[in-house]
Order: structure tokens, then sequence, then C-alpha cells
């Protein structure tokens, strides 16, 4: 199941994956996740969630296998993860070398590696595909894609791909929600609108 | 979700830590650079080639406290600036984990740095040999350096998430350092007096215990509550 959400910039996007990911506290209305309240019961999804943001979240002093050390004992995941997914999206050779010396497309693939140790039940995903080359896409693809099969809230700011990989769509307008549809029941005129 | 270990994450929080400095070099070279100059300038500033007695304790415990703030204003910048603290807060981890690594840490730093600097201080500036006054050292170097590394991992996380860090950094952690810098330069005093050491009041060794004891509850108390955004 993919929730994509669509909006233009400043629209709200990224706040509410960093919501959704109980790292910023809603100053109004109610949010839940997981079937649990937040930010009263963060503590019970941290750890059942994966992130992948504009920032990878790792340190680039250290190498893709350190930062991956780091978290598996974050989230105390199994031996051997860390490696199995670095071979997964291709970065096993480049795995010792500091994440600084690396391109931003293989610096997202680590990121795709970090979000991914802890097999998260739901997947917060904003622009997961950028830096990222077409014959990268496809490596990626089974992991975080629409094929992965995982429960995913996507953020993109190319409304062709962001419907193409939804089940359902939300579009932002300032913040609020403008309409929450099936990509079926939009029409390119009701798409348009959130970005004018 | 499984649970992870704290005592399992603090080492590996300590080592990635520790890892950082030694790509980087970002603290500890500028730590021991800074104490060392400092000491050369109070030999001259002073224009006295041998200290003892208050004296001398003051010269040590303030070039050493001054080398803390430049560990303490560093200890989370890369978390802060590399989405650490965000990777952190999002795992199941014990929040209290980040604090326990950054005071360990702390600690190893001041403890790298005084085998660099009680040496240079004993050759440049101390009228005693160190030999006699070693022995002696060793309990206020260590309940010294619990309470900068306590009062540095909790500041440190405040400072760190203001834009004028290194300001603030020292500004909060000064106030706070002053009590420890009492107690440790009361306890040291009499270890440099020369030619024979002075007995040591029982007093500072409790005071500062007392001073560590209670910050440590009060930055574990409020730790959380600074990692909030």
């Amino acid at each position: 199941m993919t929730l994509s959400v669509l909006g233009s910039n400043g629209a709200g996007k990224t706040t509410l994956l960093r919501l959704l990911a109980t790292l910023l506290r809603p100053h109004a209305g109610e949010v839940t996740l997981l079937g649990k309240r937040l930010p009263d019961e963060g503590w019970a999804v941290r750890g059942r969630i994966g992130l992948l943001g504009h920032e990878p979240l790792l340190y680039r002093d250290l190498t893709a296998r350190e930062n991956l050390r780091l978290h598996s004992k974050l989230h105390a995941t199994a031996p051997g993860r860390a490696a199995e997914l670095l071979e997964a999206v291709g970065l096993s050779r480049r795995a010792d070398e500091p994440l600084r010396t690396l391109s931003r497309g293989l610096l997202q693939r680590a990121a795709i590696c970090r979000a991914l140790l802890h097999e998260p039940e739901l997947l917060l995903l904003d622009e997961p595909f950028a830096n990222l080359d077409p014959a990268a896409r496809e490596i990626v693809e089974p992991l975080i894609g629409r094929s992965s099969g995982k429960t995913r809230v996507l953020v993109s700011h190319d409304p062709a791909s962001a419907l193409a990989e939804a089940d359902i769509v939300l579009g932002l307008v300032r913040g609020r929600a403008a309409f929450v549809a099936r990509p079926s029941e939009l029409s390119d005129d009701t798409v348009a609108q959130l970005y004018r | 979700m499984n649970r992870p270990h704290s005592t399992s994450v603090v080492l590996a929080l300590v080592r990635a830590q520790l890892r950082l400095e030694l790509r980087t070099f970002e603290s500890l070279p500028a730590m021991c650079l800074f104490s060392v100059t400092s000491l050369v300038l109070f030999h001259f500033g002073l224009n006295r080639d041998q200290l003892s007695g208050d004296l001398a304790s003051g010269v040590l415990w303030v070039t050493l406290l001054f080398a803390a703030l430049l560990a303490i204003n560093r200890i989370y910048v890369a978390d802060a600036e590399q989405g650490g603290f965000d990777a952190f807060l999002m795992s199941p981890a014990s929040r209290s984990t980040l604090l326990c690594a950054k005071l360990v840490v702390l600690l190893a730093y001041m403890a790298l740095v005084e085998l660099v600097v009680v040496p240079a201080f004993a050759l440049l500036l101390l009228e005693p040999s160190l030999s006699q006054a070693l022995p002696g050292l060793l309990g206020p170097l260590a309940l010294g350096d619990l309470g900068v590394a306590v009062i540095g991992a909790l500041v440190g996380a405040l400072a760190v998430r203001t834009h004028a860090r290194d300001l603030l950094g020292p500004l909060m952690s000064l106030p706070l350092l002053v009590p420890v810098l009492l107690c440790v330069a009361g306890w040291t005093a009499p270890l440099f007096d020369y030619p024979h050491a002075g007995a040591v009041a029982a007093r500072w060794p409790l005071v500062l215990a007392l001073y560590d004891a209670l910050f440590g509850l009060i930055a574990f108390a409020l730790f959380d509550f600074l990692l909030e955004d």
C-alpha cells in the first residue's frame, strides 16, 4: 500500500513526514500512527518506521559499513543484515570508504540501507530516487519501490511518478489536505491545482 | 521490533564518536595545543619559572577547564549537522544512552589531554616534583573530569541546537563549572605545596562527589526533553 503525498514547495510534505517519523511534535490536531497516538506513544512506533529523506542521516567521516554497524546496534538488528543490504544495493565494494568520498548516488544507496536495516513496517520516503541513475533505480526498486510490497508514504515533486506509485493520493495545500483520493479518481486539473 | 541493550548502544555510540575523532582530529589536538600554549603563556605572563600551592593548582585547573570547553562545543556537532540526532531519535534506543556515550567520550578526551598537559605543566611551571604530587592528583583529576563530562554532555546538547552554539556553550558551562573548579583547586592546592605537601581537607572531595552526583541526576532527568524538537 502506498500513499503518495503531492503538493507545491512549502506545502508541508516534508513536515508531514517528520511528524510521522516522531521527529516533530504536532502543535494541533491528532496523529495516530501504527495504532499509536503521537507524540505520547511515540516510543512504541520508533524502530517500526524507516525514514529516507533529503539528508542521509549518516556520518560522512565514517564508512557505510561503520554507519550501518552503529545503526544495527541502535535497532538491535540481526548480524549480517547490514552486509546483506550493502550487497543488495551494490555498495559492497565501496562499503569501507568514508561516505565523504562517495557520490550523491552512492550516498543515497547507503541511506536506503540505513532506512531498511531494521525491516520497518512503514517506510517514509521523501524523493527516494533523487540522485539515482536509471540503473541504480532499478537496483533499489525491489527494496523501496512498489514491488517491495511495503507500506509506504511517498513524497515526490513529480506528480506523474508519484501517481504511478500510489494506491491513495493526498494533496496538500499550505499544510492542509486538499484531497484524499485514488489516482483513478483524480483529473489532471485537480492535480495541477496543487501547484498553482 | 527488538529493544536494543543499553550497554551495547552506549558502546556503539562511543566507538563511532572516537572513530570520528580519529578521522577528523577536530577536538583532541586543539585541546592539547590550547592547553600547552596556555601554560607557556602563564610561564611568561606570570614571569615565574616555578609555581606551587594555590597558584599552581589554579593555573592547572583553569587551563584544563578552558580546554574542556573546546570539546564540549564540538561533542554534538556531527550529530546535529549530519543527522545523527534524527537517526538516533527514530531508534528504539533509550535516549539516556546518548548522554552516557557523550559523557564517556568527554571523560576519555579529558584523560587523554591530561596525559599531555600534566607532564607539560610539571615541566614548565610546577615547583614540587610531579612524582610526589601525582598519586594524590589522581583523585581530583578523576572527579573533576567526571564533573566536566556530566556538565559538558548536558550543556553541549542544549547549545548545539542553537545558532550561537560557540558562544552559548561556554556561557552556560562556565558558571556550572565554577563549583567544580573551586573543589578541584582546593583539593589540589595542598598537593602542590612546596617543600612538603599539605593535608587535603575532606570537604573538597565530598562536595565535588556530591556536585557530580547531583548534576548527573539533573542531566538524566532533563536530557530527553533537550532532544525534543
